[in-house]
């Protein structure tokens, strides 16, 4: 497989654009013309070829420029990166997982070499190639989370597992849904997931965290979510709000489609054999919504879903003030046609 | 207007109760005096051996810190910890608590007094103790925040956003924070 | 399940033995964490068996897995089958490991107290304790001296027919701040461990306890599986589990004993009384859901969503 991978912004002139192959590929997240919170979880064990579940962490054409972005963030804000005392061990584990599973699923871009503890990584797309002492912690430049995270995309949640609950105890989070790492770090599964509406009624959190404390070293899960960005911005942090609230009000109608995107996060979810933690990537893929309707399927079923979603899960969802406008552009692309059941491409 | 006990990260304030013990040590401010009263009240013995550390006009906040250090320095499991008073002083009381190593189960706490919060700002990361209202101004960034019901036990704080971040310029009139 | 080849048994003392598990063709096994146990399926006669024990190997040593197994002559025939009919060239299926009793990591202390056979998850824990240095007092509890399985150089030994036995309050009573309490052993000891650490102050939290339960014989009942369509009858030295199975029923499972939560399921009709007998439900679940593995019932009929 050959990946070109893009030069493009996710700040300042925006150049972050997706190929008619990532479009095609995208993980459009609703089976069915409404959205209501569930669970949705399915075992994370490959996926259609070419799709976003094929690898176990996909690699696309955004990699080299998302770790670019994560780098620029992490320089202004050291603390979107933090791991409790006690989590080094999960960090090797994430390490350790991440580093075999890449270099089996991209031979042509990762290498991973072993002689006992004695540990080559071949990075290509990133020109890496470090030798280290596996649980030695001095022989890398950074933690073993931290190292790794800096080259693999999407945000990632290093979950302790004790006393019946999965504690937020390490994280690398620069590309977050407005959540901060540095705020919600030593959180409980309840505490960390407190301001979300309605799931906590619904039930849903102690569904939730039953199946994932049960979640097996051979038994990946995973499960899409997704929100509303205006521009491509993956740093959509508490702590920057003030930089990227105002572009919220930037909308209008004849730059919607081009500056609203729909964005949907990977999330998966894997049992850390040595430390017995979780590691709960939350990948994030974005899309313009001009390029979303290219798919016809997809533009009349995300009009049906948005003009239908309750009022609190838009606020949530951060769009509430622009949904009448996004609405209107959306209706342009919905002749009412029946819909195929499922998120693939018809 | 906001209160606390709203979302699953509020802190939980139930009237204290007497619990079994080896030690106890009890920490209040002097609107928490009267939770400790009446905690004795219901059982002398607790109150024969504890050691209480009041927080007030004679031993300001900034001593509790060091206060802790001395009541813990000899400590051992079995210690049962009360605390009662302003948010702002339970949630420095049980963020120093859990820094030295005491689980959780073993604190409890009782509000009294005012609807003060403590609050951290996400953006500059400063603390700011006993504010009253919502919005309120960051002392450290001078931003007038929102005041939310997200809270951090470790950092023992509310979580405060700018709150016109999307409009700026755009800021309601403060309301008075109730209970 | 991963199908391995019993390579080693070892007699540690009179009761119970080492059995070693390695790959047939010499592959790694996955890592584990101290604390895990493992699912040994026996095929006993046209009985299947399923126990679970506690891995003792290193946990970051994927050469082969260990396990202890107490000759347990009163019980259902695991561990009779195990140290009669278990012999070293044999392939056997053992399941992932699974960790319900693993280390917090928190804490600034781990005092580990183990009663008799109940030593075995603590062998697995020890050597991850000793890597990152942390501070632990190992207390190991027996009645006489030929129960003693290993020799731990680090543990305090407490034989109690020669008069040493642990002085339970002393032990406990000197714990710094940030001490987590873990006890393994028979479900008196655990009981006893777990009420004096509360009466002294200790908080729930900072307790952890692990007690397989094996599916205790009852007498035979009926259960009706609703979305099976199929009435079954449970015998007496049967669990449900071991039941829905049998009948072709897929039902989930993890730990088989009342610990772990998987084989959860939902009673839709109960003329009679449930004798629920895990540690997982909580008290306002008990009328609506059961715990295939260990529970069991007294009366009419039990109808349940399998």
């Amino acid at each position: 497989m050959t990946i070109t991978f893009n030069k493009e912004s996710f700040r300042g002139d925006y150049s972050y654009h997706n190929s008619a192959t990532a479009i095609r590929r995208f993980p459009f997240p609703f089976d069915r013309d409404e959205y209501m919170y569930s669970v949705n979880m399915e075992p994370h064990k490959g996926g259609r070829p070419g799709s976003v579940f094929e690898a176990r962490f996909d690699v696309d054409e955004h990699y080299v420029a998302e770790m670019e972005d994560r780098a620029i963030t992490l320089s202004r804000d050291p603390m979107r990166c933090q791991s409790l005392p006690h989590m080094t061990l999960a960090g090797w584990d994430v390490l350790e997982l991440i580093m075999t599973s890449k270099a089996q699923d991209y031979p042509d871009l990762f290498e991973l070499h072993r002689d006992g503890n004695r540990w080559r990584w071949v990075n290509r797309p990133l020109g890496i190639d470090d030798t280290f002492t596996f649980l030695d912690e001095t022989t890398l430049p950074y933690g073993p989370m931290e190292y790794i995270t800096r080259q693999t995309q999407g945000d990632f949640a290093v979950l302790d597992q004790r006393e019946g609950n999965l504690w937020m105890d390490a994280g690398m989070v620069t590309s977050q849904a407005d959540w901060s790492l540095d705020f919600d770090i030593g959180m409980n599964f309840f505490e960390w997931h407190a301001p979300v509406p309605r799931a906590a009624e619904m039930g849903i959190f102690q569904r939730a965290l039953k199946f994932l404390l049960n979640i097996q070293q051979d038994t990946p899960a995973r499960r899409l979510n997704w929100t509303m960005t205006v521009n491509p911005r993956l740093d959509t942090s508490p702590e920057t709000y003030p930089e990227w609230g105002p572009e919220k009000r930037s909308l209008t109608p004849e730059n919607l489609g081009q500056k609203q995107y729909l964005r949907v996060e990977l999330q998966s979810f894997w049992r850390l054999p040595r430390s017995n933690g979780l590691l709960f990537p939350i990948r994030c893929y974005l899309i313009s919504l001009q390029d979303l309707v290219t798919v016809p399927k997809w533009g009349r079923r995300f009009h049906r879903v948005i003009r239908d979603l309750p009022e609190d899960l838009a606020t949530y969802k951060g769009f509430i003030v622009n949904r009448p406008m996004i609405v209107d552009y959306l209706s342009r692309f919905d002749d009412g046609a029946p819909t195929s059941p499922g998120i693939w491409p018809d | 207007m906001t209160s606390a006990h709203s979302i699953a990260s509020s802190p939980r304030y139930a009237p204290l109760e007497p619990r079994a013990c080896s030690a106890a040590l009890m920490i209040a401010d002097d609107a928490g005096m009267a939770a400790i009263d009446a905690l004795i009240g219901q059982n002398p013995e607790l109150g024969r051996k504890a050691t209480i550390l009041r927080i007030g006009a004679t031993a300001p906040p900034d001593t509790l810190p060091a206060a802790l250090d001395g009541a813990l320095s000899q400590a051992r499991m079995g210690l049962q910890v009360w605390l009662a008073g302003s948010q702002g002083l339970i949630a420095r009381a049980q963020a120093l608590l859990l820094a030295a190593g005491l689980p959780k189960g073993a604190i409890q706490s009782e509000h009294r007094g005012t609807a003060a919060r403590r609050m951290q700002c996400v953006h500059c990361k400063t603390l700011a103790e006993g504010v009253t209202t919502d919005p309120y101004t960051c002392p450290g960034c001078g931003r007038a925040l929102f005041v939310r019901d997200h809270f951090s036990a470790r950092l023992g704080a509310f979580q405060g956003v700018c709150i016109d971040a999307e409009t700026p310029g755009d800021i309601p009139e403060p309301q008075e924070l109730r209970l | 399940m991963i199908q391995l080849r019993l390579t080693d048994k070892t007699p540690l003392s009179p009761r119970i033995t080492r059995f070693r598990f390695q790959h047939p063709d010499g592959a790694p096994l996955p890592v584990f964490s101290g604390g895990a146990h493992v699912m040994v399926e026996m095929q006993d006669g046209d009985i299947l068996r399923r126990n679970a024990y506690s891995l003792i190997s290193d946990p970051q040593d994927g050469s082969g897995y260990e396990i202890a197994v107490q000759r347990e002559d009163q019980g259902r025939g695991g561990s009779r089958f195990m140290h009669e009919q278990a012999q070293p060239g044999m392939l056997m299926r053992l399941g992932q490991p699974v960790n319900l009793f693993g280390l917090n990591l928190t804490a600034r202390k781990h005092l580990l107290i183990a009663g008799g056979v109940g030593i075995t998850p603590f062998l697995g824990q020890i050597p991850e304790l000793d890597r990152l240095g942390a501070d632990y007092e190992l207390r190991y509890c027996v009645r006489s001296r030929d129960e003693v399985a290993v020799d731990l150089p680090g543990a305090q030994l407490h034989v109690s027919d020669e008069g040493s036995r642990m002085d339970l309050d002393g032990v406990l009573g000197a714990q710094p701040i940030g001490t987590h309490l873990y006890v393994c052993g028979s479900a008196r000891m655990i009981a006893a461990v777990l009420d004096r650490a509360t009466a002294l102050g200790w908080p729930p939290d900072a307790l952890h306890s692990e007690e397989f339960l094996a599916p205790a014989p009852g007498e035979p009942f009926d259960v009706h599986c609703a979305r099976s369509h199929k009435t079954l009858t449970v015998g007496a030295h049967q669990s449900m589990l071991e039941a829905l199975e049998a009948a072709g029923i897929d039902a989930p499972w993890l730990c088989r004993g009342g610990a772990c939560g998987q084989c959860e399921t939902d009673v839709l009709a109960c003329d009679g009384q449930i004798d629920h007998r895990d540690h997982w439900l909580h008290d306002d679940e008990r009328n609506r859901k059961i715990m295939p593995c260990v529970s069991r019932f007294r009366g009419q009929l039990l109808t349940i969503d399998r």
